[in-house]
């Protein structure tokens, strides 16, 4: 084992420790991560196997069959709009048979035990719970039917269940799901092995673009298929701010403006006059690591969401910074500063092949580049917010989160409870990108229901609470080496990483990328070069660093698929060309071969690095955008490839940049291959959102310390894309939608490559190349 | 006392008059389909109409809504450019996350209301200020255009 697949494990264990609760953890469990940790590759468990809490397939678990045919599905993931409320409904209302018009979803409470895993990130949902969801209605369906045979004293492979009934065919008999539903619950659940899946042509909804319309003639239009989407429209549907209790009382919190700092005094006399507020709470900074633990700091609870914030602005607050150590002292343009200098030094080796001393020292040709993104906040829509009631020994929860396994847990510890008197109930979410998977917002509200009377607490996060106390994307520095021979073949590649890494957040700070950091994109670089050195020097945290739609992925494409152009550039030659040269034929690649020992948590010699699903992307887009067409004077098609979550994405970006320096996206094509697709159309969705999102990373969004401080409040300062930024026209271009191949995720495998493409574009259109992100006033003047 | 008209209905409430709109109608009415984004006007989220306009309830306060007819998210349904435009937006699968819609969906009937055949350059100036982290704005366009044609139809 690397080292560097060392730091995942101890940041897994890590967690655990956290997560079991203050109270200490528990010896077994850390054995068995352990175990799990250093078995070999035979041994260990993958997709969602390997997961804590592993997967479930039971029927009764899952699926509800009323006496009046009311289907009810549970679904156990979140919903944050990548559609998974209806898109593993789609699965089991498809396997089971049941018409889409009766068909209603109820989501899980916090229950890994129940459930199996609910973590919803890394763009697992889909591929993990595809085959026991379809499990556990084949399961149900196969119930129906024996209930049916029964009912007629026929053998049950005579029985066969078609659109929410079972039909014999010789007798041409029928009994509604809900007629059987009563006999059917009380048969055994079948044997694993007998299990018999609908031939995948059979399916009605899975694979459609677009469904029928629940309540209408299913022959008339046709619209997506969306649980919430009514509820969503009409402005019904539940997200975690709108949980509403009439003796509730509301909670803001004036947090450490430094990470670490802690209150050395509170004058509260002015807070308590406001009308509304009721009490004055301070909380203690926890020390680091930070964890998914409340930062601290004082809370104003009082009757409505306003007096609560009028309470806050009105505290006289003396802070003690010297508490946060170093924090105090983060400084953005320092940092940044000692990043590219370090990267001229060697780092820590984490894959090396060939001479990369003697590729660059005898090369005809040699370029170097250095990369900077910044800090970013994932900013949801909907801040953090999180509503809590703790009373008699129990407590229940209403948030909106990501990982409910984690906001049980935490809860447990800040109450002093057992998890089994902890519920958590998953609201929709108004967004998330990962800032939702780190419960902090709702141990907050735990810590505060202690203070109620038994009277439910609702904290509720300012946009500026959000930009100033997110979990950060991580600022990056890459510095970029390269070779060419007399012919501009590619000889020599050699890459500095350098980002602080999540794993600080839950021990003494590596200030080295753990393995599946490495893992996304960087270790598992796919470009067939004589001489590749992959390094990483060191770099220390001085904030709370977290996940970030598609995470270390952003920083690793916007460097590689930039200097992949850099290079295509110096030797003359066509972008397009010259990547799929620099990919080499196509082929399979296991990523154990490179060093990478994550792989998503994918089985290697199931999950591999393809080639030729990588050449086929490129060819793909750029045949769609027409690469290589004259462009008017000013605008330029730019080109970038990622591969990550095990899905595949290739765009080409159609950029125009005006006098001023403004850039128009004209066009987006994006080309993408996940393997088999259960929801086309919340595929394109999504595709569509990480187009926008990616041109916001590359032209407009950036978070800065100074002090410790972040220097961004709102949005007049922290810039996301807004209508006018999006591009004119999005075409998505599904690829390889083939049930053979083995499911990749979806709703972040479409980010990484967008930034490059928009700054190669920008190249294009004007010559000028784009380092440093975001592209901002860069090109004015 | 402050006396609000909120979808018709008449609410008498007991709040300073410098409380946001926005938390009067989440937090003292209790309907929540309009939502908190940022509180300083910057991304829509929590757009109503004060008489038939778009304006943002999180810096419009109480007091000077009073005397008004505020109409929400709530009251689309009944508003015959409002359904058309929930309509347009489930059949082109807008949504995502769905929190920042009831804010672009108020905004885009506001906009419909006045001009039942807008160009892409006068969607975009109505709808700028209507953030969608999720990015839904391509949707947005084309289903404000969807919209349009259903509005022009029935007139």
């Amino acid at each position: 084992m690397t080292e560097s697949n060392d730091s995942l494990m101890i940041a897994n264990v890590s967690r655990r420790r956290f997560l079991g609760g203050m109270a200490g953890a528990s010896a077994l469990v850390l054995a068995a991560r352990w175990d799990m940790a250093l078995a070999s590759d035979d041994e260990k468990k993958y997709g969602a196997a390997g997961m804590p809490g592993g997967w479930v397939d039971d029927p009764n678990v899952f699926i509800q069959i009323d006496p009046d045919g009311a289907v009810t599905i549970v679904n156990h993931r979140s919903e944050m709009g990548q559609g998974i409320r209806t898109s593993l409904v789609m699965v089991a209302a498809d396997e089971l048979g049941a018409d889409w018009d009766r068909v209603a979803v109820q989501q899980a409470r916090a229950d890994q035990d129940r459930y199996g895993n609910q973590n919803t990130d890394g763009s697992r949902s889909m591929r993990h719970w595809y085959d026991p969801m379809r499990r556990a209605a084949a399961s149900a369906r196969m119930m129906l039917e024996q209930a049916a045979a029964n009912e007629w004293g026929v053998p049950a492979s005579e029985c066969e269940a078609g659109v929410h009934e079972v039909s014999h065919k010789a007798s041409g008999r029928t009994l509604g799901f809900g007629e059987l539903a009563e006999a059917a619950r009380e048969l055994d659940v079948p044997e694993r092995s007998a299990i018999q899946l609908n031939p995948i042509d059979a399916h009605r909804y899975i694979g459609q673009e677009a469904g029928p319309v629940r309540g209408r003639d299913t022959n008339s239009i046709e619209r997506p298929m969306a649980i919430d989407g009514e509820e969503i429209v009409e402005g019904s549907a539940t997200f975690g701010a709108d949980i509403q209790f009439d003796d509730m009382v509301f909670a803001v919190i004036a947090r450490p403006p430094v990470l670490g700092a802690k209150v050395s005094s509170v004058d509260d006399s002015e807070a308590r006059k406001v009308a509304g507020v009721e009490k004055v709470v301070t909380l203690d900074t926890n020390s680091e690591p930070a964890g998914f633990k409340p930062m601290g700091g004082v809370a104003v609870i009082a009757s409505n969401t306003w007096s609560a914030m009028q309470g806050r602005d009105a505290l006289r607050i003396d802070w003690d910074t010297d508490a946060a150590g170093d924090n105090a002292r983060y400084n953005t343009d320092e940092y940044r500063k000692s990043l590219e200098e370090a990267a001229q030094s060697p780092g820590k080796v984490i894959r090396s092949s060939g001479d990369i001393g003697n590729a660059l020292g005898n090369a005809e040709e040699t370029l170097e580049a250095v990369y900077y993104m910044p800090h970013m906040a994932q900013a949801p829509m909907e801040p953090p917010v999180s509503v809590v009631r703790a009373k008699d020994g129990k407590a229940e929860a209403w948030a909106p989160v990501q990982h409910p396994r984690a906001a049980r847990e935490g809860l447990a510890g800040v109450l002093g409870l057992d998890k089994e008197d902890v519920t958590v109930n998953v609201t929709l979410l108004g967004g998330g990108f990962g800032r939702k998977s780190k419960p902090d917002y709702i141990l907050e509200a735990g810590l505060l229901a202690k203070e109620t009377d038994g009277r439910p607490v609702k904290v509720q996060w300012s946009r500026e609470d959000d930009v100033h106390h997110a979990y950060f994307h991580a600022l990056s520095v890459d510095r970029l080496e390269g070779a060419l021979d007399a012919d501009g073949k590619a000889t020599g590649w050699r890459h500095r990483t350098l980002s602080p890494s999540i794993t600080s957040l839950f021990q003494e700070d590596p200030e080295h990328k753990g393995g599946f950091e490495l893992g996304m994109g960087f270790n598992t670089m796919p470009f067939d070069i004589p001489a590749i050195q992959l390094e990483n020097p060191e770099a220390a945290s001085h904030a709370r660093i977290g996940w970030f739609r598609s995470v270390y992925n952003l920083p690793h494409a916007f460097a590689i698929q930039s200097f992949a152009a850099e290079m295509a550039e110096a030797a003359g030659r066509d972008h397009r060309d010259y990547l799929l040269e620099l990919l080499g034929p196509a082929r399979q690649i296991n990523p154990r071969d490179f060093g990478d020992k994550w792989n998503y948590d994918e089985d290697p010699s199931v999950y591999t690095i393809d080639i030729g699903r990588m050449r086929n992307v490129i060819e793909k887009v750029t045949a769609k955008a027409d690469w290589g067409r004259d462009m008017p004077e000013g605008r330029g098609l730019g080109l970038a490839f990622h591969h990550s979550f095990q899905s595949y994405t290739a765009i080409v970006i159609d950029a125009e940049v005006g006098d001023d320096g403004s850039v128009t996206i004209h066009n987006a094509d994006i080309a993408f291959d996940c393997g088999f697709q259960v929801n086309p159309e919340r595929i394109r969705s999504q595709l569509e959102g990480a187009c926008v999102m990616g041109i916001g990373i590359a032209l407009h969004s950036e978070i800065t310390f100074r002090e410790g401080r972040v220097q961004e409040n709102n949005f007049h300062q922290y810039n996301v894309p807004r209508m006018e930024h999006a591009p004119k026209q999005v075409r998505t271009h599904l690829v390889n939608n083939d049930p053979k191949l083995p499911m990749g995720g979806v709703g972040e495998p479409g980010l990484p490559p967008v930034a490059p493409a928009v700054c190669n574009a920008i190249h294009a259109a004007t010559g000028k190349r784009i380092r440093q992100l975001p592209v901002a006033d860069q090109l004015a003047g | 006392m402050t006396t609000l008209t909120i979808n018709g209905t008449t609410h008498e409430l007991d709040v300073p008059d410098d409380m946001p709109l926005l938390w009067a109608i989440r937090d003292i009415v209790q309907l929540t389909g309009t939502k908190f984004g940022c509180g300083m006007s910057l991304c829509g989220a929590c757009t109503v109409h004060l008489d038939g306009e778009a304006i943002r309830s999180c810096t419009t306060t109480v007091g000077n809504a009073a005397g008004g007819e505020i109409t929400t998210i709530e009251a689309m349904k009944e508003d015959p450019v409002g359904q058309k435009v929930q309509t347009a937006w489930l059949d082109l699968g807008v949504a995502q996350c769905g929190y920042c819609q009831a804010g672009q969906i108020m905004s885009a009937t506001a906009l419909l209301k006045q001009n039942t055949n807008p160009s892409d350059a006068e969607i975009q100036d109505a709808m700028n200020g209507n953030i969608c982290r999720c990015g839904t704005y391509n949707r947005i366009q084309h289903a404000i255009h969807y919209a349009a044609d259903a509005v022009q139809e029935d007139t």
